[in-house]
């Protein structure tokens, strides 16, 4: 994206006597499968590159071709980057579902759909718009499919002059989402100048909705998620992946296969520094990371919840042979096949104890594209330190959609390899793959191929003793789980720590993970303004170290927020913290949408109104 | 490991014999597992393998213990039942410098594992997959596995009323380079192909008809000692002749012998005893394996050979140096290559 080289023309300025600039949402319905995800891209990112704070959510469907799909918009000039619970503007391209989608605009929204269809339905409290879309594909003599794809540059053409984007920054984010293929830049963009400019001579603007250029966005960066998560891989040392397609953890893998030959290939002699399989299902791609792991790479997969369901067996032999592995969880939303392509926090528990028997999993929360990043090495880092299988719980929101976001810097931590002992080491130290010679509960391995006939060891999910020798004595069993739980409370100390906000005066705490953040940040600006502050303390990671318990203590309960029915987080926080359970108090919900503030807001005044009643 | 080393006792790498050994074996008295790993042991010996080059891995089951029995100096992966593959999968390309050993059963492989099992073929990993197949489950007391015969009736599973799985067959479709079988009695056979199977690039499938003493040892069980040594079908008798070694085919009278060169440049000798049978044919093979089963015969030897497909190895373009061990200089990029990139995102 370069820096402009003209001044903007100017748009047809908004004649509203009370114009709504910055500030308000509008939803794009298409079909899927027709192109309309760059078109969306475009006008994202020519409002991110005005200096508006923006983001995008792609609601879409389990389906390649065909289906209804909404792309909504947020822009703020606050920086509120949650969804919104309705959207005021329409921007009507399916035909197939204008007729409710209408009635979904608030009064006083807008509406823009194509003027080819008949029987729109119509109403008085909206303002509605129409674009003649068949004419501007039939200019352009394309057919079919590429016919759809430049239909979709109508609308973007419609909306520049609608809100006032300069076509200087549709074009600049059209050659960047094409990764500069000029041919593709012009064509698209004859089409969105033919649309915009038949939009300037038709379309008299009379609803109040406008975008103006801010100084919010210098210098960030926008990508997705799973795009993030990847880069943060690539360099926090990844070198072996095993992984099975699922939406909506495809596209993480797809990222680290696109950024490999770029970053981890050597240019000269071509050698590879990270073999990506793709495994015949998720069950192997779990046993494949645990195999590289034991043999000493930094391994990861990426996945979802059916994923996580097959890999249960595995993650214990992980848990108990002590094999470091990453475990990526895009959460959607179960149980079973579910809703693929919708967002959920639904899979803490079942993450969290993962395995027969007595497991624990350490769980790394991210909430934003930097954190994806940061992640990367971090997971790996905890993985090889603590010898056991890292799971990093992201959403689809956040995993496929477009976030902006500081660039990121360089990570402070070096890359941590843990305990392993070297041949000279197995010798001068001694070797017992079970020992707690630190008192720490991580004990040392040793990796094939290590040329000393003592380091060699036997790794298995069976009973064993502090040689790893088979064994079914009952001080065995006992003091190896005990040394487990000790480890885990050595990850206490080790994982990424709470991140609190507070306001004056708060008596009442709230405490989430991942991306709930967003609507919680703004659902607490309203409720001060309504007279209830509130601390807010975002978990990074389970298990939760003593911080936590200090947060709960000294408020007078907490509200735990979360995108699930059951309250999964508050279940594992009051059985941690079994002396403060009655301070704890779950707010959950899901209908596969990412939270708005609106509902917490309403949530969190229902429960204080029952508050008030007790 | 107790065994005094002499000029006269050691290998090429001064290793003795009992260097090679594991710990004593907990399976039954008799059981053809062991006598595999006793071939195991002697193989690594005769081989001069490096057991820090050889990694040991298995499933759950009888067999999938006996990693334990041989090859103590080798690290080892007792896996879970039917995984093996996937574990095996992820070490060997961790690091490709090592060679796997692994040991299955005919339940761990032909029924939980099948999937696993011919995607690992599928990939060519390359390790030697030994089935120590004995028709049925040992360790949950005697229910039929599904490699047991059609018709066969054992004291607390009744009678098999559905068709076996044939392990060499499923290996041969799934694209294996090397499909081998033999009887766990037959010593010599075994050692021979165990040798041969060492020096392929790819995955190597041994299927050994191994009896279990306990659950299916009735004389007229197909995979019973007497019925294994009455109605064993050599295809052919085996020599093999590692690469170092200097090879004198004049020795051998032409017609009699077929000899095949494996990846690694080392001979196996084969005495055909069939004349017409040819390894080399896949179709031919096939064939051959159905109709020994038709006749309720075994036939031994090595039953499939192609080594022109590369190693996952070989196809993932891995350098020289392991995966494994790759350190931070070659695991992480320069901090200017990511300050170049956002500059590029934010610009």
């Amino acid at each position: 994206m370069g820096v402009l080289l003209e001044p903007a023309p100017a748009a047809a300025p908004a004649v509203h006597p009370n114009p709504i600039v910055n500030d308000f949402s509008f939803v794009v319905a298409t079909e899927n499968g027709t192109g309309s995800q760059t078109a969306n891209l475009t006008i994202l990112r020519a409002l991110f590159k005005m200096g508006i704070p923006v983001n995008g959510k792609n609601i879409f469907p389990s389906n390649i071709q065909g289906l209804p799909t909404w792309y909504h918009i947020r822009v703020s000039k606050d920086g509120y980057v949650a969804r919104r619970h309705t959207s005021e503007l329409l921007i009507a391209f399916n035909e197939a579902t204008v007729a409710e989608d209408i009635k979904n605009v608030p009064a006083g929204g807008v509406c823009l759909f194509n003027a080819d269809w008949r029987n729109v339905p119509t109403r008085e409290d909206i303002t509605l718009y129409s674009i003649p879309v068949n004419m501007f594909v039939r200019e352009t003599g394309l057919k079919g499919k590429l016919g759809n794809y430049i239909a979709n540059m109508v609308y973007v053409g419609a909306v520049a002059h609608l809100f006032g984007i300069p076509l200087d920054y549709i074009e600049d984010a059209l050659r960047f989402n094409f990764g500069g293929r000029q041919k593709l830049v012009d064509s698209n963009m004859a089409v969105v100048r033919a649309a915009y400019d038949w939009s300037v001579a038709n379309i008299v603007k009379v609803d109040p909705y406008a975008v103006s250029r801010m100084n919010e966005t210098s210098g960030m960066i926008m990508m997705t998620g799973n795009e993030a998560a990847a880069l943060g891989a690539i360099f926090g040392g990844v070198n072996f992946v095993a992984w099975y397609p699922i939406t909506p953890s495809t596209s993480l893998v797809d990222a680290i296969n696109e950024y490999l030959p770029r970053f981890r290939t050597d240019k000269t002699t071509g050698e590879v520094t990270c073999a990506v399989i793709q495994a015949e299902d998720e069950l192997a791609a779990m046993g494949m990371i645990l195999g590289a792991g034991w043999a000493g790479t930094r391994s990861m997969t990426a996945t979802s919840g059916p994923g996580i369901s097959l890999m249960a067996e595995f993650t214990g032999m992980g848990y108990f042979a002590e094999i470091p592995a990453v475990v990526w969880n895009i959460q959607r939303v179960g149980p079973s096949t579910g809703l693929p392509t919708r967002t959920g926090q639904g899979d803490i528990i079942f993450t969290y104890y993962l395995g027969h028997g007595d497991s624990k999993n350490v769980i790394l929360f991210p909430s934003s594209i930097k954190e994806c990043f940061e992640f990367g090495t971090t997971s790996f880092n905890l993985a090889e330190m603590l010898q056991t299988p890292v799971f990093v719980l992201s959403d689809l929101d956040l995993g496929m959609n477009n976030w902006m976001s500081e660039p990121f810097t360089f990570p402070d931590e070096p890359l941590q390899r843990g305990k392993v002992l070297s041949a000279e080491e197995v010798n001068s130290k001694g070797f017992a793959r079970y020992k707690d010679v630190d008192g720490d509960g991580i004990t040392y391995r040793t990796l094939p191929g290590n040329e000393n006939p003592r380091s060699a060891w036997f790794a298995r999910g069976t009973g064993h003793n502090e040689k790893a020798g088979y064994s079914e004595r009952p001080e065995d069993w006992y003091n190896n789980m005990e040394r487990l739980a000790r480890k885990f409370d050595t990850a206490r100390k080790l994982v990424p720590g709470p991140v609190v906000q507070r306001m004056a005066g708060a008596k009442v705490g709230i405490i989430a993970v991942g991306t709930t953040e967003y609507a919680i940040e703004e659902a607490r600006d309203r409720l001060v303004a309504a007279n209830l502050p509130t601390n807010f303390m975002r978990l990074r990671a389970l298990p939760i170290n003593d911080e936590v318990s200090q947060f709960v203590a000294e408020h007078e309960y907490v509200y735990v927020v979360e995108l699930n029915r059951d309250g999964q987080l508050h279940s594992i926080l009051i059985t941690e913290m079994p002396h403060l359970a009655t301070k704890l108090r779950s707010i959950a919900y899901l209908d596969g949408m990412p939270l708005t503030a609106r509902w917490l807001v309403e949530a969190v005044e229902a429960a204080e109104a029952q508050q008030e009643v007790l | 490991m107790g065994q005094t080393r002499t000029r006269s006792n050691v290998n090429l790498v001064g290793l003795t014999k009992a260097d090679y050994n594991g710990n004593p074996t907990t399976l039954c008295q008799g059981c053809g597992h062991n006598s595999i790993a006793s071939q195991l042991i002697q193989v690594g010996f005769e081989l001069s393998l490096r057991p820090h080059e050889i990694i040991k891995m298995s499933g759950i089951g009888c067999s999938s213990k006996s990693p334990a029995y041989f090859l103590g100096q080798s690290h080892g992966f007792n896996s879970l039942h039917g995984r093996m593959p996937s574990i095996s999968t992820g070490a060997l390309i961790a690091n490709h410098h090592l060679r796997g050993i692994g040991v299955s059963g005919d339940g761990d492989t032909a029924s939980i594992g099948m999937g696993q099992f011919k995607h690992l073929v599928r990939r060519n990993v390359r390790m030697v997959y030994i089935v120590e197949n004995n028709g049925v489950y040992g360790l949950t007391k005697g229910q039929f596995s599904a490699t047991a015969e059609e018709g066969l009736k054992l004291k607390y599973a009744g009678k098999n009323d559905l068709p076996p799985i044939d392990i060499c067959m499923e290996a041969i479709l799934a694209g294996c380079g090397f499909v081998a079988r033999s009887f766990s009695g037959d010593a010599k056979q075994v050692r021979e192909l165990l040798k041969a199977a060492l020096s392929h690039r790819g995955t190597a499938v041994l299927d050994i008809i191994s009896p279990c003493v306990a659950f299916n040892n009735e004389d007229w069980s197909p995979k019973s000692y007497a019925y294994g040594k009455q109605n064993e079908l050599p295809l052919h008798e085996i020599g093999f002749v590692p690469k170092r070694d200097e090879i004198e085919i004049e020795e051998y009278a032409p017609g009699e012998m077929r000899q095949v060169e494996l990846h690694d440049g080392s001979l196996i000798q084969l005495r055909k005893l069939e004349s017409d049978y040819d390894p080399t044919d896949q179709m031919g093979a096939l064939h051959r394996l159905q109709w020994a089963e038709q006749k309720q015969e075994f036939i031994t030897g090595l039953i499939y050979y192609n080594p022109d497909r590369p190693s996952l190895a070989e196809v993932c373009n891995l350098g020289e140096t392991p995966l494994a061990q790759m350190q931070e200089d070659k695991l992480r990029p320069r901090p200017e290559a990511l300050a170049q990139y956002m500059q590029e995102l934010s610009g």
